[in-house]
């Protein structure tokens, strides 16, 4: 709340230094501002940049740094038997007694040393923001100020303001450059640091997955095994059904929309089967475990077959049914851009329509069709919401659709949920999973973009 | 003779013939079947989800309540006379409650067991209805008020038929406990009355008491958070890439990173978000603001994608004329063509806000996934969001819940309809062709 008062007057501050910057440069402007370089308003601008581009600098520099500069000033003044701890355990302390600190109700302290280390922190992030608001209103007057001091007829306002937004567009843009490193130094790192514990060859090639690690060395099935090839084959049974379903609907579906079907027919049936990719997919979570699971349970049953509550069938099915519109627009897409001279060829040489998209659309189409359902598999693989609540966490190494299989993304959900502890092995092994995930996805990726962009360079 | 011949030769070609297209034919008829088949399939998909839903979840809109005569007796709620906050706020509510029933029901005000069977069928809620109404009007006080209060869940559920009366069927109320409900229900006093604790209340133990408004405001902070900061960023990566940038090998890495970034997997951003901001940033854990940054990285590509497309789409000759009469290219970009794109990317944007409105699995890795009671106050509070909270409720065995989730979702696709009827809308309406 005090944040959001300081960010108010700093914006008011700048709002005041555009009128200012705006009312300077016509007072030095001469007659009706002819001798400006640029229009009165770039003036406003600039002044307003100056007030306000090194405010915002300052408090975000200020708020990335606060964190460490206080944690160091309160663990330095802990007594000597709390400096003492192991790391991980002083690192539950200042979590406890950074919470303490936020919330100002040191009741709940778990000792005296961290409710007075609460109070110290504080206090100190008190003053923190006391400073912060001074200074950054301080160095937003005097950039404003400073500001104005510059300005004169022949300052080029307008080349400067445009220069400072480029610099803007810019700098966005690498955001998501920024993104992707960020993802792969995060998964890298913490992948790393499970590797060291766990070979690497053990965890692609180790058929055992139970993360469940006991707390003490001494407990029965301390060691967990990570072996992750029963996710991976999880997930291929998961996916492969999930297409199973949804190739031959989505595809179909597009060459009658494209091929066959009237213009209304079209504009109504386009849109409702794109709801389907609208749906959020928690939605469809929801749907698999109180719906399609049950049926299958007992149309099994019906005919003597057990299928499991939790089964990849039903979560595949489901998992088909969301990603029948990704393929069916992505297929629709492909078969409209075939050239219609090839069309009327085929229907010249007295083919049916049927035999036309058989045997001239479909293979003109190909790539297209085939990049659609790598990126189809890569959005199963990476489904996480369905699985986690339709399909089960027993890593088995089966190829039954009936039974229950865990997936990859369902693994690390249940890893990350709760508690995390990031130098056990079983939080870590999340990191290495998700890296696993990003790696194939970002492969099919790849390969599905390459295949659909060459085939476009065919006919355009 | 010879013609003869002829004829016998081309009427059994044409046999041939006409039997090969009628094969053909039957072949076109049986595919064109398979692809109108395919889209009725997927269209009963849609029907049985959204019907399976709605069925399930239109009874939670209202719920069982029951009009009781309650004295709001002042030796009980505030014996000194004083008045004071902290007297009426700690007051025992349920004995009010408790007396209400023993004297609707006397027979049970001397038998302990049959005390206990017959409080238990109303909902804990109650009480707090009590506080709420003394605390806002103490004058209340020493009167006798017909009141609506709310019934435990298990009584909702049986009245809605979703549970048997039958104990051995799933069924959990006695025969005494029915006697007083069927007696209830002959004088009129139960009701099903509208839910306002759906829309009211954050989460709770107990279904009747249950609400999604927590988790809405949590979606709300997050998604505020959003907006503010993948509108302009994606708006200003767009315009650098189709407006100023030049091809080069450094936009093309750009453009190759905002492709593959459109599909990684939506958990990923949640492992970054869950490293980078939780861990490098110490920022706090199941805060909505966290939440929305995550949900930033996750919809700032479509945003891009959908600008970029916008901005295309504006014909070169307004930026020739702009620039022909000598403005610069950014006035060219701001006063010319962002204007005419606007409604495309507005499009755009909105379509990738429903996709961030009904994403759960970066908010799970964040930590957004608690059992929290509060409704949020700020960005920073811990909080739900309302995907979130279906996961969570959808996680609750009892029917109950199974009830409330499916409100939870209806009021979720409701949202997602508006959203997207409003991108509908504006494409509709500011669409030019040039």
């Amino acid at each position: 709340m005090q944040f959001f008062i300081l960010l108010v007057v700093l914006l008011v501050l700048t709002a005041v230094s555009f009128r200012m910057g705006h009312g300077r440069a016509l007072q030095v402007g001469g007659p009706k501002a002819r001798a400006l370089h640029s229009l009165p308003n770039y003036y406003g601008y600039y002044v307003a940049l100056w007030c306000a581009v090194p405010a915002v600098f300052l408090i975000a520099l200020w708020l990335s740094c606060e964190p460490f500069i206080l944690q160091a000033v309160v663990v330095d003044a802990l007594p000597p038997e709390a400096k003492a701890l192991p790391a991980a355990q002083l690192s539950l302390l200042m979590n406890e007694v950074r919470q303490l600190g936020a919330s100002g109700n040191y009741r709940h302290a778990s000792g005296d040393i961290a409710a007075t280390a609460a109070e110290q922190y504080r206090n100190l992030r008190n003053l923190s923001f006391g400073a912060m608001a001074v200074i950054t209103l301080s160095l937003a007057a005097a950039g404003c100020i400073l500001g104005l001091r510059y300005i004169k007829p022949e300052l080029r306002a307008r080349n400067r303001v445009e220069g400072a937004v480029k610099v803007f567009l810019i700098a966005s843009s690498t955001v998501a450059i920024f993104t992707t490193i960020g993802i792969v130094l995060s998964l890298l790192f913490e992948s790393l640091r499970f590797f060291r514990m766990v070979p690497v060859s053990d965890f692609l090639f180790g058929l055992d997955w139970s993360p469940q690690m006991a707390m003490r060395s001494d407990q029965v099935g301390s060691s967990g095994a990570f072996g992750a090839v029963p996710l991976f084959a999880g997930t291929l049974l998961i996916s492969l059904i999930a297409m199973v379903v949804a190739v031959p609907i989505g595809l179909l579906s597009a060459i009658y929309m494209a091929e066959y079907a009237h213009p209304n027919f079209r504009s109504t049936a386009k849109p409702l089967l794109e709801i389907l990719a609208g749906i959020p997919t928690v939605v469809y979570g929801f749907f698999a475990v109180q719906t399609v699971a049950p049926f299958l349970r007992d149309a099994g049953a019906a005919i003597g077959l057990s299928v499991a509550s939790e089964s990849a069938l039903a979560t595949g099915v489901v998992m088909g049914i969301m990603i029948i519109p990704f393929i069916s627009s992505l297929s629709d897409d492909v078969i409209t851009a075939v050239p219609d001279s090839l069309r009327q060829g085929a229907y010249g040489l007295g083919a049916t329509r049927s035999e036309t998209i058989k045997q001239v659309i479909i293979p003109a189409a190909l790539p297209g069709i085939i990049g659609g359902i790598l990126l189809a598999v890569s959005r199963a693989i990476g489904e996480t919401m369905i699985v986690v609540m339709a399909a089960g966490l027993s890593a088995r190494l089966t190829a039954n659709p009936f039974e229950a299989v865990t997936t990859v993304t369902v693994q690390i959900v249940t890893l990350l949920v709760g508690d995390q502890e990031f130098d056990s092995p079983k939080t870590l092994s999340a990191f290495a999973l998700g890296l696993v995930l990003f790696l194939v996805t970002l492969a099919l990726n790849v390969v599905a973009l390459n295949v659909v962009r060459k085939y476009r360079e065919k006919y355009d | 003779m010879t013609e003869m011949v002829d004829q016998v030769r081309v009427s059994a070609t044409s046999e041939k013939v006409n039997a090969r297209l009628q094969r053909r034919y039957a072949v076109e008829k049986r595919f064109r079947f398979y692809g109108i088949a395919s889209i009725i399939i997927a269209l009963t998909f849609l029907a049985i989800l959204l019907i399976s839903i709605v069925g399930r979840g239109y009874t939670a809109f209202v719920q069982t309540e029951v009009r009781l005569a309650i004295n709001f007796d002042a030796s009980v709620i505030d014996p000194s006379g004083g008045r004071e906050k902290a007297v009426l706020s700690s007051a025992d509510y349920a004995a009010l409650v408790r007396d209400a029933l023993t004297a609707r029901f006397p027979e049970a005000a001397n038998d302990r067991q049959a005390r206990r069977d017959l409080f238990s069928l109303i909902s804990q809620g109650a009480d707090l209805e009590l506080r709420k109404m003394v605390m806002n009007d103490p004058s209340v006080i020493g009167s006798t008020r017909d009141l609506w209060l709310p019934m435990a869940a298990a009584v909702d559920q049986l009245r809605k038929g979703h549970m048997s009366r039958d104990a051995e069927k799933g069924g959990q109320y006695t025969a005494r406990q029915l006697g007083w409900i069927d007696s209830l229900e002959a004088s009129g006093a139960l009701a099903a009355r509208f839910n306002k604790w759906l829309f009211t209340a954050g989460d709770s133990r107990q279904p009747e008491l249950a609400g999604v408004w927590g988790a809405v405001v949590g979606s709300f902070y997050s998604l505020l958070v959003t907006v503010a900061l993948s509108f302009p960023l994606g708006v200003a990566t767009a315009i650098y890439l189709e407006e100023f940038a030049s091809r080069n090998r450094w936009t093309d890495i750009i453009e190759v990173n905002i492709n593959n970034l459109a599909a990684v997997p939506s958990i990923v951003f949640g492992l970054l978000g869950l490293e980078i901001f939780l861990n490098v940033f110490n920022l706090p854990r199941s805060a909505p603001f966290v939440g929305g940054l995550a949900l930033t990285l996750v919809s700032l590509p479509t945003i891009i994608i959908a600008s970029r497309v916008a901005l295309k789409a504006v014909p070169p000759w307004i930026r020739e004329a702009a620039l022909g009469l000598g403005a610069s290219r950014l006035q060219m970009v701001m006063h010319h063509v962002l204007p005419l794109a606007m409604p495309g990317i507005l499009t755009g944007t909105i379509i990738g806000m429903a996709r961030a409105v009904g994403e759960s699995a970066p908010l799970l890795m964040i930590g957004m996934v608690a059992f929290i009671v509060d409704v949020p106050a700020s960005p920073m509070d811990p909080s739900t969001a309302l995907p979130v909270q279906i996961y969570l409720w959808a996680a609750s065995p009892e029917r109950a819940f199974v009830e409330r989730t499916s409100a939870a979702i209806i009021v979720l696709l409701c949202f997602l309809a508006v959203m997207n009827a409003t991108a509908i809308y504006l494409r509709k309406k500011f669409e030019r062709r040039w």
